[in-house]
């Protein structure tokens, strides 16, 4: 095993996909997102890749897809503002049917907002990046170590299913360092793509991708079948973390930097003999509803925690039809919740 | 051990960033868990800088320190704005050199080192947080008691992790200013 570090969340994402094989980063620098760009730009040339700072966020990503149809492991990475400008170019791949990973390190919003951390860009993320009906799979890692892990998961599940990825991360895990074991160099191998548009030396039908479809009834049937896909990714790509849930009362769900404070609140909720437990997703899409539906039948409420005015929350509450009442605390703006704000949370809830 | 929640705070470029790195890594390298949180707003483009050190047995939580058991203060403002936050029974340790002020609480540990004045005296101008570090780990880190955790040896080791190999030659330097700081 390779030996422990201490990395930037940010270096440790650019880091990670460099070693799930992705050569091809395509950006443009954003607070707190910049360190990630900064280490692409330093680490692509002694590899032979491609390091880009595009004139725009708009570029970068249509960047993105051009490397994407030709069947190339690539990446963008930015923040909340600029998420929304690649926002179109993330539609078009989706309709296009091209996996590729966009990294988000959540900035308080909206508008310029500010630049501190947030997780306010959760409905964006899971439900309107952009035009169209569409997924995403998004994963929301809560240290450092489990951003490196979901690097090299997020590109391959979207190579499985031929759909773009993101990591929903924060400006609190972008900036901190923790202790990381990285994956070898150069272990990993290229994924096969047989559709890919990378010349066919007269031996094969050219391949095409694109997104325009002007006979209505071809494009239902193509998003009709997109759908069947993304019912196979919801049975079969749902993840999730339990803590101390089996004897639980009442669960706190919470996600990334949240979930960390979470996890702290429950630890002294139990010291003081409240029986508190902890449900993280970790992909927000697919949504674990298969986990929550499980806890709705032992639990008797549920506390909803994100840095941002409760947007999972709805998600929560579908899951389990409402089943057990559902309650919800947050900060926002780039503010982070205190353990002892979700104790006394979750004190008033049990009382 | 018990939970250390150390804040280093200063003005930008008095090195308080990389001070709690090397703190870090020694609990990286005693095996304890750890975090290091910076600041990173508008006070990092000049004024005060500030960072977040976590180390523990258990995984840290949030990394943000908000009640912080160690301060390490190397500017007024810095003082003034966590010393409140301090917990009870805490250490704080502050450069008196350029902060000539007495702290009013009586419920804390406060050591002062003219560590600015130290470095300039002593060759090793700009260390003035290494300083602070020696002292740091000298009446905390290394000694008996709930928050001692690490080796004299872990912390050389921690230092040379944190020196770039371009700026290999400080070493040396970064070893005379830790010792200065634990001969306070």
């Amino acid at each position: 095993m390779s030996e422990k570090v201490l990395m930037k969340g940010n270096e440790a994402l650019a880091e990670a996909a460099i070693r799930a094989g992705c050569h091809h980063f395509f950006g443009y620098p954003i607070t707190p997102q910049t360190e990630l760009a900064a280490h692409m730009s330093k680490r692509m040339p002694k590899i032979g890749g491609t390091y880009l700072q595009a004139e725009s966020e708009i570029a970068a990503i249509n960047m993105v897809l051009g490397a994407s149809a030709a069947g190339i492991r690539a990446m963008t990475s930015s923040s909340s503002p600029g998420i929304s400008l690649k926002g179109e170019g993330i539609s078009y791949m989706a309709g296009s049917d091209l996996p590729a990973l966009i990294i988000n390190v959540q900035r308080g919003g909206p508008g310029l907002g500010g630049i501190q951390p947030s997780q306010a860009d959760y409905w964006q993320a899971t439900k309107a990046t952009g035009h169209g009906d569409f997924q995403l799979l998004v994963y929301a890692p809560s240290t450092v170590q489990e951003m490196v892990d979901l690097v090299s998961d997020a590109f391959d599940t979207a190579d499985k299913y031929r759909m773009p990825a993101m990591i929903l991360a924060d400006g609190m895990l972008g900036q901190m360092m923790e202790p990381v074991v990285l994956p070898e160099e150069g272990a990993k191998k290229p994924v096969e793509k047989p559709w890919a548009a990378s010349g066919h030396d007269g031996k094969r039908t050219h391949n095409i991708i694109n997104s325009l479809y002007l006979t209505p009834d071809k494009l239902e049937e193509l998003v009709k079948e997109r759908f069947e896909r993304y019912e196979t990714v919801k049975k079969n790509e749902q993840r999730v973390e339990e803590y101390l849930v089996d004897d639980a009362e009442l669960v706190i769900v919470a996600y990334g930097a949240s979930s960390r404070v979470s996890r702290g609140a429950v630890n002294k909720a139990r010291e003081k003999g409240l029986k508190v437990g902890l449900i993280r997703p970790i992909s927000l899409w697919p949504f674990p509803v298969d986990a929550l539906r499980k806890a709705a039948g032992h639990v008797k409420q549920m506390l909803v925690v994100e840095m941002s005015m409760g947007q999972m929350v709805d998600d929560v509450k579908l899951s389990i039809d409402c089943r057990v009442p559902v309650h919800f605390y947050g900060r926002t703006g780039g503010m982070i919740p205190a353990p002892a704000e979700i104790l006394g949370e979750v004190e008033k809830l049990l009382k | 051990m018990k939970d250390l929640n150390m804040v280093f705070a200063g003005f930008g470029g008095q090195g308080v960033l990389f001070a709690g790195k090397v703190a870090a890594y020694a609990g990286l390298l005693e095996n304890k868990e750890i975090s290091w949180l910076p600041s990173y707003g508008p006070e990092m483009r000049g004024g005060t800088a500030n960072c977040s050190v976590c180390i523990s047995d258990e995984p840290i939580g949030s990394p943000l320190v908000t009640a912080p058991n160690v301060l390490v203060a190397m500017n007024l403002p810095s003082l003034d704005k966590f010393i409140n936050a301090v917990e009870p029974g805490g250490t704080v340790i502050l450069d008196s050199s350029l902060i000539d002020k007495k702290v009013e609480r009586t419920d804390i540990n406060v050591y002062y080192v003219p560590s600015s004045t130290l470095a300039e005296e002593n060759g090793v101008s700009g260390l003035a947080n290494m300083i602070l570090i020696g002292k740091l780990f000298h009446e905390v880190c290394m000694a008996e008691g709930d928050y001692g955790f690490c080796k004299e040896e872990t912390l050389d080791k921690a230092i040379q992790k944190c020196i770039p190999a371009r700026k290999a030659d400080m070493l040396e330097f970064n070893r005379k200013a830790v010792k200065l700081g634990a001969e306070q």
